[in-house]
């Protein structure tokens, strides 16, 4: 086998691991932590397959990593927010609608 | 051969600070765990001849984005945490089950369509061509600037609403 196929094999596994951590923790940073990780994987999954289906596949990681630097911005603004009306960040207990 | 010694060292590193990041109790641990992994990833692509996604990477996603999250943390003084956040045992075996049947699926999907799709490839004799021609940067800078230069620039627009968006969000109240 290839290199490319340990690659792949590689980044399944480490978006295993982002799935199992959004599904095993409380903490909201953590939470969001993990969907990094799994953007990432996924980064890893297009680097790959820009070796044998054209070099685009790179231009799409470049959009992704926009993306996440967008949602990073905006999901941790709205943690502070939260963080400011209950003074913690467990997602067990954001469970009002009320602002 | 010396790329497959570090592609494995690449990969244990990887594969061990993702875990680590998930059962870290500190939150701070976790996120410097996370700047491993990610670390180890960018090798990753130097090794699969991804030059200037490596150093993106590095720059943006763990120098920048992990530095917010770093920022985050400390403003909100989560760094002295005594007991965990993790889940109960009956949670915990779920998630990993499940987790780990998501594996087992992409798995699957690998075995289906990898041998296929990669039947076609450039070879490793016209990438390095190509990289010796047009250079690590301008290789992903041409497609980038003829054939998708409309969602490029629409990318800035995305971040110019994520910035007012973190702005109006984060901000204070009024008295």
């Amino acid at each position: 086998m290839e290199i490319e196929t340990y690659t792949l094999i590689l980044s399944a596994l480490l978006f295993a691991i982002g799935t199992a951590g959004v599904l095993l923790r409380r903490n909201a940073i953590i939470m969001f932590m993990c969907i990094e990780l799994m953007l990432n994987s996924v980064n890893l999954t297009l680097v790959v397959f820009s070796r044998s289906l054209g070099i685009e596949a790179q231009v799409f990681v470049f959009f992704v990593m926009a993306v996440a630097a967008a949602e990073a911005a905006v999901g941790l603004a709205i943690i502070i927010a939260i963080f400011r009306h209950y003074e913690l960040v467990d997602v067990d207990r954001f469970n009002l609608l009320k602002w | 051969m010396i790329a497959d010694f570090f592609f494995v060292l690449f990969a244990v590193m990887a594969i061990g600070g993702a875990t680590a990041m998930v059962f870290a109790r500190n939150p701070l641990a976790s996120l410097l765990y996370l700047v491993m992994a990610f670390f180890a990833l960018s090798g990753i692509f130097v090794l699969l001849d991804a030059h200037f996604i490596a150093a993106v990477n590095l720059i943006v996603y763990a120098g920048a984005i992990l530095v917010l999250f770093l920022f985050v943390i400390m403003l909100l003084n989560l760094g002295q945490t005594e007991k965990t956040d993790l889940r109960g045992p009956v949670y915990r075996m779920i998630g990993i089950a499940v987790a780990g049947a998501f594996f087992g699926l992409l798995l699957v999907m690998l075995r289906g369509g990898h041998a296929t799709s990669m039947a076609g490839g450039m070879g490793q004799a016209t990438i390095d061509a190509m990289l010796e021609t047009q250079g690590a940067v301008g290789v992903v800078a041409e497609p980038m600037f003829r054939s998708y230069l409309v969602p490029f620039e629409i990318t800035s627009l995305l971040l110019l609403v994520a910035i007012v968006g973190a702005i109006v969000l984060a901000r204070r109240k009024a008295p």
